[in-house]
């Protein structure tokens, strides 16, 4: 028997085909191996944990958080790195079991709570950039994470 | 990474199936982390095999006999049931569930209360201490100066490392939970001598010499330095362990402060030097009366209404001398028919309180002292609460954004003035 709840098929990415798409590939180390992709969701804030974020409901509620109230199911989620209490793996593991979680996380800054939060939900997990993420992906572009190899690819949402 | 022997062999299943997957998922976390090896860890605060209402439906008629579903899913993140052994090394239970005398008070439903006992039972008969509280500092678990522990909450952690000179990060659920079953957890971070170094100056240039003060001082530091860790020099004066208390839970709320030097005051602190292990800080931050100013206005920002409801003491668990001091404020007075006081501790501080007859005193004044849990932590408030009165600035940082209600910030004394007049008066003074 197992925990784990299948995610959806992965939708079809809206890659703009023809010369103009812009394609970026950074480098960083693994945290949690795998392969996922999606559209990302990107925050300059930390993420919180317990009370700052409804698990089951899948989105961040803390008071002046960028995020507040935006789903993060099935989101590439990138970000400077965890904040708050000692919850933050319990919370984001039920995210889990909720069917609610981000289908891979892209951060800067190593804690421990963000190790073992990205560990049990499970997901494919990068850290260690040779590029700010932050500067490089932004909300709407489609991004792809080989995490077994180290590799994002982002596709640049045209604007 | 590194194994040592003990390590591969519960990796191969030598000490049973439950600390095999336990030692699995902490090979899994240092993987994460890029630690090279693990630490022999004595000293482990969780909360094993606990459960919210939602983790008790979740798995609800997956256990079988004694193989335990939250414990062998949740705590241990594995795909299998398994028989879960004692603890292999000191455990103790962190806050949780509800007081098991005055749970009705606190609005949780009779279903609930007893899963609550239910999952306290299977805590302690696998070997965990029941302590039931964020401060276990004050109630009996005091780590020796430099041993590894693995401790769950941010309060308690951050006391460890800066005021015990104990040694851990702030863990989670899992990794305590996997930490009692093995005696490990990575060396990484607050393990290693190297990173407990202070990396910012706080120049504290405003007296602060209460609770409150050191309160609104912790609030302004996390908010400063984030996950860093900063050493204080200036004019505080008579740091001691309630402020200590206050002092850490404010920083690691605002911020992620796990650790903090107070020079000539905490034990890796002798001097400013020794703090900052020979390097220059990387930035002096001043705390001026401006800056409480601020503080103290950002921790009143929700709050409007002078009509208080509803008034909370006791965030981090309060310690005996604070129930000493809340039962000589509250004598020979009674709490306003318009507000309730209820004041948190842990059993073992309830024990000492009922036994100094503090307890009484608070009792015969209309206030209820309450353990195992608090107002954010249970999500629990009076019937109809707009209006709350609060001298944590951690409770303060959390209760309005999860309750929803309007919070006021001050001492102990204008929060017990408040419940005796239901009115707030509290002011910077």
């Amino acid at each position: 028997m197992t925990v784990v709840k299948s995610h959806n098929p992965h939708p079809k990415p809206q890659i703009p085909t023809g010369t103009q798409t812009t394609r970026i590939v950074l480098r960083g180390r693994k945290v949690v191996g795998g392969r996922a992709e999606g559209e990302a969701l990107v925050t300059r804030h930390a993420i919180p944990g317990w009370g700052g974020v409804n698990p089951v409901q899948g989105i961040i509620t803390e008071i002046g958080h960028d995020l507040r109230g935006i789903p993060f199911k099935d989101r590439v989620l990138v970000f400077r790195g965890a904040k708050g209490s000692s919850g933050w793996s319990a919370m984001y593991h039920t995210t889990r079991l909720a069917g609610t979680a981000p289908r891979a996380l892209i951060f800067n800054e190593m804690t421990t709570k963000v190790a073992l939060g990205a560990v049990v939900m499970r997901i494919p997990s990068i850290t260690d950039l040779n590029r700010d993420p932050l500067d490089v992906i932004e909300t709407g572009d489609w991004v792809i994470v080989d995490a077994d190899n180290g590799i994002v690819e982002v596709i640049k949402r045209k604007r | 990474m590194q194994l040592a022997d003990d390590e591969q062999a519960m990796l191969e299943g030598r000490d049973g199936k439950a600390r095999q997957k336990a030692m699995e998922l902490l090979v899994r976390y240092a993987a994460a982390l890029g630690a090279e090896r693990f630490v022999n860890t004595t000293n482990v605060a969780g909360v094993p095999g606990s459960a919210n209402p939602f983790l008790q439906q979740y798995y609800s008629g997956r256990s079988e006999g004694g193989r335990d579903a939250i414990f062998s899913y949740f705590d241990l993140d594995a795909d299998e049931l398994v028989d879960v052994p004692d603890a292999l090394v000191p455990t103790a239970h962190l806050q949780g569930g509800a007081d098991r005398d005055r749970w009705q008070d606190l609005g949780v439903k009779v279903e609930i209360f007893r899963s609550y006992q239910e999952r306290e039972a299977f805590a302690a008969t696998h070997g965990v201490e029941i302590l039931k509280t964020c401060t276990p500092y004050l109630a009996g678990r005091v780590p020796e100066p430099g041993e590894h522990c693995a401790w769950m909450e941010s309060s308690a952690v951050v006391f460890c490392n800066s005021v015990l000179g104990a040694r851990t990060n702030t863990e989670g659920r899992e990794s305590t939970s996997a930490a009692m079953l093995t005696g490990k957890i990575p060396d990484w971070g607050l393990h290693k001598t190297e990173n407990r170094y202070a990396t910012h100056r706080i120049q504290v240039d405003v007296p602060v010499d209460s609770v409150m003060e050191w309160g609104l001082l912790g609030y302004f530091v996390g908010d400063a330095v984030q996950e860093s860790i900063p050493a204080l020099t200036g004019r505080y004066s008579s740091p001691e362990i309630v402020r200590f208390k206050h002092f850490g839970a404010a920083a690691s709320s605002s911020g992620g402060v796990e650790m903090y030097h107070i020079v000539s005051v905490t034990p890796e602190a002798p001097t400013l030097d020794v703090a900052l292990g020979g390097r220059a800080p990387r930035e002096t931050i001043v705390y001026g009366p401006a800056e409480r100013r601020r503080i103290y206005e950002r921790l009143n920002a929700t709050a409007t209404d002078p009509n208080v409801d509803f008034v909370m003491l006791g965030c981090p668990h309060a310690a005996v001398e604070q129930l000493q001091q809340a039962a000589e404020l509250l004598a020979q007075r009674r709490v306003s028919a318009n507000c309730q006081l209820w004041i948190f501790t842990s059993r073992a501080v309830k024990r000492a309180a009922d036994a100094a007859g503090y307890s009484k005193t608070i009792a015969d004044a209309g206030g209820v002292l309450l353990t195992d849990t608090c107002s954010a932590f249970a999500q629990a408030l009076p019937p109809g609460t707009k209006v709350a009165a609060l001298d944590s600035a951690k409770q303060a940082h959390y209760l309005p954004a999860i309750m929803g209600v309007q919070a006021w910030f001050g001492s102990t004394e204008d929060c017990i003035n408040a419940a005796i007049t239901g009115r707030w008066a509290g002011e910077l003074r």
